[in-house]
């Protein structure tokens, strides 16, 4: 037997304070913490579920709230028909359950308003939500760096925090979206209505008076390839870009 | 912590549960994950350069390379992600191979895996040699996809598979343990996934 202390285990339990419908697919579940979370826009957590026989489930989900909202942490989860995690919460979960988390995880796809900018978001799907909690966090620190989001949908009901978004962007102070929509014409009038590509990339960088200091790209791994070598293809240099894949 | 209304998928042990490490997942496909664009490195632009510190030991073309004695490994890999896929095979030029070609005994304890994007990761050089670990150039008989890492990644398949770094064009002896670009960013600076070892914090 050790005799010194045991270490705190790096999980904590979370309770589910909220849950709100974002799309058909997505909902947002808004997590009260046991003990303090500070984090980075654009980090994940793990989240971890346990079976009476023992067995565990995780899976890692990117942070859609801004670090300034509070202890609340909220993760706009998609479900995956063939999943084992994100049909427990779809399906099951509900307000007052607990769950266990760990993190904040992850020191790459990150980004503070004192890291500057412009800055180039690229969200395809669910791809948008760590790209959201940098969004928000620029709102809530008042930020003056120019940020562009090009955010890639099926229809106009599946862009995930649609309203917040468009109000952000009606505030005229130097956020700008774009919606792609795949299947469905474009509703407003600068969003495109084809899948992204090249001249999407060049004429988004033109929203912004300067080249990016930063791109961010998330999404499916089809997604993010093709994003990527888009802005490569529209000349943003490769080092500046970061990604974050699904792994499908 | 029991979860309310989740229940299991499991089945009855088989033999296959043997072989998952603690808090992963059988995937039957072959996820991608990377942290930033995928590098299109042609063949003829292609070399691998054996290091000590900074000092080139040997330079490898493409060509010279593929000349190297070619092994098979057929290996399950796991990914921190929490995916594990079983029997991945590939085929490639064992770290030993590689020393051998360039005359060396290990000179350091500690390496750093060198990649053309400029991603570094480190493994202990004991973990690299005796079979452990090639430098792959086939998946499935075939040339390995840039989106796995080809023309060529490491293959360290007993460690989480970070470890195994795509597009490599080199491998660094150091004389210290020196955390690469996830070690530095949360990241286990080993990552046994049969200890769990997933991030700094890991014991």
């Amino acid at each position: 037997m050790s005799d010194r202390p045991a270490a705190q285990s790096p999980w904590q339990t979370v309770t589910i304070s909220r849950i709100e419908k974002r799309t058909p697919r997505v909902t947002s579940f808004f997590l009260e913490p046991s003990r303090p979370f500070a984090y980075r826009a654009g980090q994940h957590v793990d989240v971890r579920l346990t079976a009476p026989d023992g067995y565990q489930a995780r899976r890692s989900y990117s942070i859609a709230s801004a670090p300034e909202a509070g202890e609340t942490i909220e993760l706009a989860i998609e479900r995956l028909d063939d999943g084992e995690v994100s049909p427990f919460f779809h399906d099951i979960a509900a307000v007052g359950d607990e769950v266990e988390l760990r993190g904040p995880l992850g020191g790459h796809f990150v980004w503070s308003d004192s890291d500057g900018g412009p800055l180039l978001l690229v969200g395809g799907g669910s791809g948008v939500v760590p790209l959201m909690a940098m969004i928000r966090h620029r709102a809530a620190r008042k930020s003056t760096v120019l940020v562009a989001l090009v955010f890639s949908a099926r229809v106009w009901d599946e862009v995930i925090f649609r309203d917040e978004l468009i109000d952000l962007h009606d505030r005229r102070d130097g956020f700008d979206l774009v919606l792609a929509l795949t299947r469905e014409s474009a509703r407003r009038p600068a969003d495109y209505s084809r899948r992204l590509d090249v001249a999407m990339m060049e004429q988004s960088m033109l929203r912004l008076p300067a080249p990016p200091r930063f791109a961010f790209v998330c999404g499916s791994n089809a997604f993010v390839s093709a994003a990527a070598q888009a802005l490569i293809d529209a000349g943003v240099p490769a080092s500046l870009i970061r990604t974050e894949r699904y792994g499908v | 912590m029991i979860t309310r209304g989740f229940s299991s998928g499991r089945k009855p042990p088989t033999d296959a549960d043997a072989r998952i490490p603690p808090g992963q997942y059988l995937e039957q496909g072959f996820p991608v994950l990377s942290a930033g664009p995928t590098p299109r490195v042609r063949t003829e632009d292609w070399s691998f350069t054996l290091k000590h510190g900074p000092r080139p030991i040997k330079t490898w073309n493409w060509t010279e390379f593929n000349a190297l004695p070619l092994a098979k490994m057929t290996r399950d890999i796991h990914c921190v992600t929490a995916w594990t896929k079983f029997d991945t095979a590939w085929q490639g030029v064992l770290v030993d191979d590689i020393l051998a070609d360039a005359g060396i005994e290990p000179p350091t304890a500690f390496t750093l895996a060198l990649s053309f994007d400029g991603y570094t990761t480190n493994v202990p050089t004991q973990d690299l040699t005796a079979g452990k670990a090639m430098v792959a150039l086939l998946y499935e008989g075939k040339p390995i996809t840039p989106d796995h890492g080809g023309p060529a990644r490491l293959l360290v398949p007993h460690l989480y598979f970070w470890k195994s770094a795509k597009w490599l064009n080199g491998l660094q002896f150091t004389e210290r343990d020196e955390p690469g670009f996830w070690e530095l960013r949360g990241y286990h600076i080993y990552g046994d996934p049969w200890r769990e070892q997933r991030y700094t914090s890991d014991p």
